[in-house]
């Protein structure tokens, strides 16, 4: 678009800057504020008294000598090894991204392509078992896990999380190939393509944004992933989420709270890279440049 | 497409849900039909510790034949969705019949655990949808009109909402929101009231619970609708730039019924999982003023002694209640789709 | 032979070592003490306490606070060539303990419960009687160590827990006040702390909607002499006399607790004693230890907090609390191999000399042979020589509790009377109970 069309009134840009900055500081306060604590002592973050100690940390120079302290991080990562659990993790998300993505972008793309009554039938099946809470689901997992031996390692807890998204999957994708031009892979298909080839070679290049935003879902949704995660995996198998809650305590004992926020800051830095890494692909517009071709 | 092909384009994904929901979802609805055989009590004499007390226990080899001759526990047929831990309707009908006055009637029906879980679940579902929606979508516009370097990070802290875990997020805020947390305390300057307190009351705790709710859904709708934008066909909206059409109608005409599909994407999911809410509930310590069916599910499960058939029973209902939620929705994706075909 | 032999000889010097050795190492070190005795140096062998298991599978599933940690550590040092060592301590082990004793053989040899959690996997009849180990090998057990139901020894406790009154030295003092024998003068403690201005909300305790606050009603029921039961049944009968008093107190001491008690859980409430808001209140003895320690807390409150045991209420003699102990059942699913093999890995990993360590014995109250209680332990062992009651170990008990968490926040926020609480209670247990079986 030319800069004449993208021309907006003064108005119209102050306040749409204004909107952007506000909802900012709504979206990442109350993040900010967990960084700056996660180098306080607990009672300090978490105070009872005056939440400007939060801010001061007059307890953090009492006990640490000063008002920043690496003991949250140092207590997470050495004591508590925290990093286990973030390799866990990652081999958690990107299996079940790359699995999820792969059977969904199959499911997805046949569902758009079919014009029989059954796909529709299909994705609102497909919604219907998403319905389901969560939790019921897993408790009715753990006794055939438990008789087969599946308990407990990572491929059951990804196999299982790809499944429960998989009816997200399948909308998402599928509202997205509508989206891509029957033509194109039917051009390909008189062409002389099979269908997986015009899939292969005509749509897999085009449908990067919308499997790109699939993925973040998927991503996000198994790194999240408390349910799951914490009743079908071992104690050493655990992911992210998992350990940070057994940081918490329970009603007999007292946890180490800054051991989990100093886990959760950390946990979130990995994430800043990769959404910075995709947006481009989102931002970059390629079904549009593929309708016009 | 061709049934065979879309069979093997559909099989993977298809295989996962049978294995891993659509069986689940069989043995989910057979359990709440059944429920655990009569136990035999017998007494007894406990041991330990603190010395010796007259108890009680299972007579586990009186019982054990009992489990012999059914294995799937005792066929109750209904039982369990009529009872008073779900749909009550012996205790509605007493209620009615003695309750003097229609409000009497209605407070008593909102003492069951099943219809005051209900009142809340809706009354989150129809606040935060809409309003996620609406949030969703401006974010979504005021940041694709950003210059393209500002809105990778403008993405980023737009998704962390999302990101941060619910179970330390929720704790986070809910020190925040205590009487001396940052935002407690703003409140408390902003209502000139030194004794206000968000979690001793109820209305507020349900305020605070659907501010919540927007606040970390909304990025979710943003993404889907960005996205969304990234896909506007440019030459619709310039022809209707030379046909003078001002911004607003712009977004009118030409972006809004490009997105409405997601729109209603957006509004499925968010229908289902706000129906479906329970972090929150359990993060927010909020139990005490608001309850969700989800929440009830994790309370016949995490007690010393598990209501398998209970959770079985509320699961069914809730989803029975989200089918009738989106049917509005369906009907009308059925409809556009054989407008279609 | 050689190994129990090592055993008797070890030297406290031991534990330090296996805590600067790392797991794996230790592992493998053990190994070699297992195959090649004769070659391995003097100190090593020295360093170790033996295990006595040679074969079979321990599988070990349970909580995850600290004392169950060292007894799972303890456990760990039983692997070697031949024995299959595994350990799985999360705060969800209730979730999964019966799902993964409940297969053929058992994914779990053995769970670690308390006398709440026990009654579940006796219920599903999940865990076999021990008494024919505890004759062979248990010869370190102290006899008031072995749980017997029905005179089955069914689980062997480590440790025990109770709730009991925590207060500030330095209020009571400025308020003319001694520690309260009973709720009704902590009340009027209370209250006076309140008038002369030293606290805003001088009392408090867990009272969290939900688990916490129905484990107070528990305490405060047996505190006034009530019994949940018709006697030798399932039937419940808590809307009575006893039951009214004891919301009436919960509601006493709730009104002098922070307006956000229904949602102050254990977590919360401790979070409130450390910043110096409360002056008394009933609570865990294994949380006591953080908040006397100047680490967790700050040095004016910490020196200053101290404890007694737990109070009684309404002229009652019973002290209104619960005894609590952990410890561990052994699979009925398993082979006996198995289970011998779990049995004898908790006989070292309990042995009386874990708590030579300081670290350890300041971890639990422990009830092992020659265990000394520290000054965070006094609190507990009053409650049990003042004749405090064990939390009840029947099996429908859990659905009572689940009811009166669910139903007594109506009470408490002023929403209905107590007699209607406690008849929505008893609703809400018989709907349960007839749904378990447990009624007809």
């Amino acid at each position: 678009m030319d800069a004449a069309a993208r021309h907006r009134s003064p108005a119209l840009k102050i306040f749409s800057a204004l909107f952007i900055i506000i909802w900012l500081v709504i979206a990442a306060f109350p993040f900010l504020w967990t960084f700056w604590g996660s180098f306080k002592v607990e009672l300090d973050f978490f105070s009872k008294a005056d939440w400007m100690n939060a801010l001061t940390g007059p307890l953090t120079v009492l006990k640490a000598g000063s008002p920043f302290t690496g003991e949250g991080y140092e207590g997470a990562w050495i004591q508590e090894e925290f990093w286990r659990a973030v390799l866990n993790s990652f081999l958690v998300c990107f299996f079940v991204v790359c699995t999820s993505l792969t059977i969904g972008t199959l499911g997805g793309y046949a569902l758009s392509r079919s014009g029989f009554r059954y796909t529709i039938w299909l994705l609102i099946i497909a919604l219907i078992f998403r319905a389901l809470p969560q939790m019921t689901l897993v408790s009715g997992y753990l006794l055939p896990f438990f008789e087969w031996n599946l308990w407990g390692i990572l491929p059951t807890s990804i196999i299982v999380l790809v499944a429960i998204n998989q009816p997200f999957t399948l909308w998402m994708l599928h509202s997205f190939f509508e989206k891509i031009p029957k033509d194109l892979d039917e051009a390909a298909m008189v062409d002389g393509c099979t269908r997986f080839q015009a899939f292969r070679h005509v749509i897999i290049p085009v449908m990067w944004p919308g499997v790109i935003t699939t993925g973040l879902f998927s991503f996000l949704l198994a790194y999240n992933d408390f349910i799951v995660t914490s009743m079908l995996l071992s104690k050493e198998n655990q992911t992210m989420v998992p350990k940070i809650a057994s940081f918490l305590g329970t009603t007999q004992t007292e946890g180490n709270v800054m051991f989990a926020v100093a886990a959760v800051v950390s946990a979130t830095a990995p994430l800043f890279v990769l959404v910075m890494f995709f947006q481009r692909q989102i931002v970059s517009g390629l079904t549009a440049g593929a309708v016009k071709g | 497409m061709k049934h065979k092909t879309f069979f093997w384009f559909f099989l993977p994904t298809g295989l996962a849900m049978l294995l891993f929901i659509a069986l689940p979802i069989v043995s989910v609805v057979i359990q709440s039909v059944y429920t655990p055989h009569e136990q035999v009590i017998i007494e007894v004499e406990n041991c330990g510790p603190f010395g010796c007390t007259k108890a009680t226990t299972v007579d586990n080899e009186a019982t054990a034949a009992l489990r012999e001759a059914q294995p799937l526990g005792r066929f109750v047929g209904l039982d369990l969705y009529f009872n008073r831990g779900h749909l009550a309707t012996q205790e509605i009908a007493a209620s009615w019949s003695s309750s003097a006055s229609i409000g009497e009637f209605f407070s008593d029906i909102f003492n069951l655990p099943f219809y005051r879980a209900l009142a809340f679940t809706l009354t989150y579902t129809f606040v935060v949808t809409p309003l996620l929606i609406v949030l969703g979508f401006v974010i979504a516009v005021a940041v694709n009109n950003l210059s393209t370097w500002l809105k990778g990070p403008v993405i980023f802290f737009s998704l962390l909402p999302m990101i941060v875990t619910p179970l330390v997020g929720s704790l986070i805020l809910f020190w925040m929101v205590d009487s001396r947390g940052v935002l407690g305390a703003a409140l408390q300057y902003l209502a000139n009231d030194p004794g206000l307190s968000l979690k001793s009351s109820t209305p507020l705790t349900w305020i605070m619970l659907m501010v919540y709710g927007v606040w970390s859904s909304a990025p979710f709708a943003f993404v889907v609708f960005y996205a969304g934008l990234q896909t506007l066909p440019q030459d619709t909206l310039e022809s209707a730039m030379i046909d003078g059409a001002t911004r607003w109608q712009r977004i009118r005409y030409v972006v809004i019924p490009h997105l409405m599909p997601l729109v209603t994407f957006v509004a499925l999911i968010q229908l289902m999982d706000n129906f479906r809410v329970f972090e929150p509930v359990v993060g927010f310590k909020a139990e005490a003023h608001a309850t969700t069916l989800s929440w009830i599910i994790f309370n016949d499960l995490g007690g010393e002694t598990r209501l398998l058939s209970s959770a079985a029973t509320t699961s069914v209902l809730t989803i029975i209640g989200i089918a009738i939620l989106l049917l509005p929705v369906l009907v009308r994706t059925w409809r556009d789709f054989n407008a279609k075909t | 032979m050689t190994v129990g032999f090592g055993l008797a000889l070890r030297p406290p010097t031991g534990e330090d070592l296996m805590k600067t050795v790392t797991k794996s190492i230790f592992a493998a070190s053990l190994m070699l003490a297992g195959s090649q005795f004769a070659y391995m140096t003097p100190a090593l062998a020295d360093g170790h306490a033996k295990c006595a298991v040679e074969s079979g599978r321990i599988s070990i599933v349970g909580n995850e606070f600290p004392a169950i940690q060292t007894v799972g550590k303890g456990v760990m040092e039983c692997a070697k060539d031949g024995v299959e060592v595994k350990t799985n301590l999360t705060a969800d082990h209730q979730k999964i303990n019966v799902a993964g004793m409940t297969g053929n053989p058992a994914e779990y040899t053995s769970a670690i419960v308390a006398n709440s959690s026990i009654v579940a996997l006796m219920n599903d009849d999940l865990i076999r009687p021990l008494d024919d180990l505890v004759a062979k090998f248990g010869g370190n057990l102290k006899p008031n160590q072995l749980v017997s139901v029905n005179g089955k020894v069914m689980a062997v406790a480590f440790m025990a827990n109770a709730q009991h009154l925590v207060f500030r030295k330095d209020i009571l003092e400025k308020a003319g006040l001694t520690p309260p024998k009973t709720y009704e003068e902590m009340i009027a403690g209370g209250k006076k702390i309140k008038e002369m201005g030293l606290l805003e909300n001088p009392l408090g305790g867990p009272y969290a909607a939900g688990w916490n606050l129905a484990q107070e009603f528990v305490n405060m029921y047996i505190g006034h002499g009530g019994e949940f039961y018709k006697a030798g049944s399932a039937e419940v009968s808590i809307n009575n006399e006893q039951g009214v008093a004891a919301l009436d107190m919960l509601k006493q001491v709730a009104s002098l607790s922070n307006p956000d008690y229904l949602t102050h859980d254990s977590n919360g409430t401790s979070a409130e004693w450390k910043a110096g808001n409360m002056a008394m209140m009933n609570m865990w003895g294994s949380r006591v230890e953080p908040l006397k320690s100047a680490d967790g807390s700050t040095e004016e409150v910490a020196a200053s907090t101290d404890i007694a045991g737990p109070m009684t209420v309404g002229g009652g003699s019973i002290p209104a609390t619960t005894l609590w102990w952990d410890g561990f059942t052994i699979s009925k699913n398993i082979s006996d191999e198995d289970a011998e093999a779990t049995f004898k890995a908790y006989m070292h990993a309990i042995r009386p000399d874990i708590i030579k360590d300081e670290e350890v014995s300041k971890q639990a109250v422990w009830l092992l042979d020659g265990y000394q209680p520290t000054d965070a332990a006094k609190g507990v062992f009053a409650a049990a020589q003042g004749g405090a009651k064990p939390y009840p170990m029947l099996p429908y008990h859990g659905l009572l509790h689940s009811a009166l968490g669910a139903e007594l926040p109506d009470y408490l926020q002023g929403k209905e009377d107590a007699a209607k609480t406690l008849a929505d209670v008893e609703a809400a247990y018989n709907a349960a109970a007839k749904e378990q079986g447990f009624l007809n």
